[in-house]
């Protein structure tokens, strides 16, 4: 069929590094390497099985060590070629962990509080490293246009990688989107298309087009490329870990939107325990949803085991996705390892954009709102323990999403260019 | 009630191929009954053993989510348009 004429590459032909296969996570058949991404027998979603290197982690740490300054450190562990930063990518990652004592004060915690800034990646997002993932996966099947559905800054990332790997891009996006991530999106130079819709009917869109003749030979980082790009989300843990000093934190609390990232991370946590580079001990994973978007959240405290799709309305547009496909797993995951899935209303994410750039100046977008603000609440209810090591993680850069906070953030005074004028303000 | 069916990749090879078949129904579940008849084994790719939609299914009479409707009981009247769609996520 001809939307598959790249996976019927001889799987010998594809060099992914330590990737061996895809699995489904549902049945767990397993599948050659190629740009596929539900199991033919089920619809489960498939992911990327390896061989990865065991029986001397103090080896391999000291690799991780020498490696470059961004995601390539943990290449052995992901699903890219030995040579990835030998090539043309945007080599996101190794962003700050901060210390964040001030707003451990405000919030009452009286253990180590880190928030992890992605906003410090090259297109301000978290996206930009599963999309490096992407891109290797795309040279590895012989894909030269790279596409996406996007609720914002996955297009800008999509657009910026292929800019820099030489490959055309056209990605997808909801009408209704913030200026900052669609003039992101489009000035790489790529194909934009906004569709009248809403992101799960980008989505849509896009899972017809990729079995369309009108899609065929395109990469789509999150459709048919989807098992690779996830991984990226992985190394969000392996860094939070070895920033720690190769430790796990306590307690993460983590935005869900498809819920993907939060997976992956648990899965990267889990890959550092069973290849002996953290010590096996317990944590809890945390999921945070905007209240105008938040179907996990409600199964969650419902007690399914299913996620009811629900119509979106929040700021939190990154997070509005009304039907996420890994909400199941989310699930999963918070109940596993003890932790929780909680939602904020708009105005608690406008608080806690405030209280983030009040206390550690990080200037977050709509979705670290989210997070901290859930992060707030769970500590008001007494869920998330303060005495503990816990990670929030800050996904996005404020300057994308300014309207959410352009009522609330402004000159303090207007004055004439006079002491007197300044004396009146009273702001000496 | 004829209606129209969008087949996604992976369940072509019960279609010969197609991209778009016809099915008879007044609701969904009569529409994957009557899909079954002709695709032998199709069904049983779009719903689980309890005879329930598999969860990373996405089933869409025109443009809505059957979820958001009836489910499997969704009216499906004559000329309709029904997508199954494998759930993906990231954004």
């Amino acid at each position: 069929m001809s939307v598959l004429t790249a996976s019927e590459q001889s799987p010998a032909a594809v060099d992914l590094g330590p990737a061996a296969a895809l699995s489904c996570r549902e049945c767990g058949e397993r599948f050659p390497l190629g740009p596929v991404f539900a199991c033919a027998s089920c619809f489960g979603p498939l992911e990327v099985a390896y061989d990865l290197p065991s029986g001397d982690p103090e080896g391999l740490r000291r690799a991780i060590e020498a490696g470059p300054k961004n995601i390539w450190r943990y290449a052995p562990l992901l699903p890219v070629p030995a040579d990835v930063a030998d090539k043309p990518n945007i080599n996101p990652g190794f962003t700050p962990l901060v210390r964040a004592d001030r707003l451990a004060a405000e919030l009452g915690i009286t253990g180590e509080l880190y928030v992890k800034d992605d906003s410090g990646n090259p297109t301000h997002s978290f996206k930009d490293r599963v999309v490096a993932q992407a891109v290797e996966a795309a040279r590895a099947f012989g894909f030269t246009t790279l596409s996406c559905s996007s609720t914002g800054n996955l297009a800008g990332a999509v657009g910026a990688a292929a800019a820099r790997a030489g490959l055309r891009s056209c990605t997808f996006i909801p009408h209704d989107l913030e200026q900052g991530k669609v003039v992101m999106a489009a000035i790489y130079g790529g194909d934009v298309v906004a569709i009248e819709g809403t992101y799960d009917d980008v989505n849509r869109f896009c899972s017809e087009l990729i079995g369309d003749p009108l899609g065929e030979g395109w990469g789509f980082v999150n459709v048919n490329l989807r098992p690779y790009y996830a991984e990226g989300s992985k190394t969000l843990a392996f860094e939070i870990c070895e920033q720690l000093g190769w430790r796990l934190p306590d307690q993460l609390v983590i935005p869900v939107a498809s819920g993907s990232q939060l997976t992956k991370i648990d899965k990267g946590l889990r890959e550092l325990i069973a290849l002996g580079l953290v010590e096996d001990r317990p944590y809890r994973i945390f999921g945070a949803q905007a209240e105008g978007c938040a179907p996990v959240s409600r199964a969650f405290k419902e007690g399914h085991e299913v996620v009811r799709p629900v119509r979106p309305d929040t700021i939190a547009k990154s997070l509005a996705i009304g039907n996420p496909a890994d909400g199941p797993y989310v699930l999963d995951i918070a109940r596993r390892t003890g932790g929780a899935v909680e939602d904020v209303t708009d105005e608690e994410i406008v608080a806690a954009i405030h209280l983030l750039a009040r206390t550690e100046g990080i200037f977050t977008e709509t979705a670290g709102g989210v997070t901290l603000g859930v992060a707030r609440k769970l500590i008001g209810a007494g869920a998330l323990d303060p005495s503990l090591t816990t990670v929030v993680v800050n996904t996005g850069d404020g300057l994308k999403t300014l309207d959410a906070v352009a009522k609330t953030a402004g000159p303090t005074a207007t004055i004439r260019p006079h002491l007197d004028s300044f004396r009146e303000a009273g702001l000496a | 009630m004829s209606v129209t069916v969008r087949i996604p990749t992976i369940l072509r090879p019960y279609t010969g191929g197609q991209a778009e078949v016809t099915a008879e129904g007044a609701t969904l579940a009569e529409v994957l009954a009557d899909l079954d008849r002709n695709h032998q084994g199709i069904a049983g790719r779009v719903l689980d053993d309890e005879g329930r939609l598999r969860r990373f299914v996405n089933v869409y009479v025109n443009d809505d989510d059957v979820r958001f409707a009836d489910g499997l009981g969704t009216p499906t009247p004559d000329g309709a348009g029904v997508s199954i769609i494998p759930a993906v996520a990231g954004g």
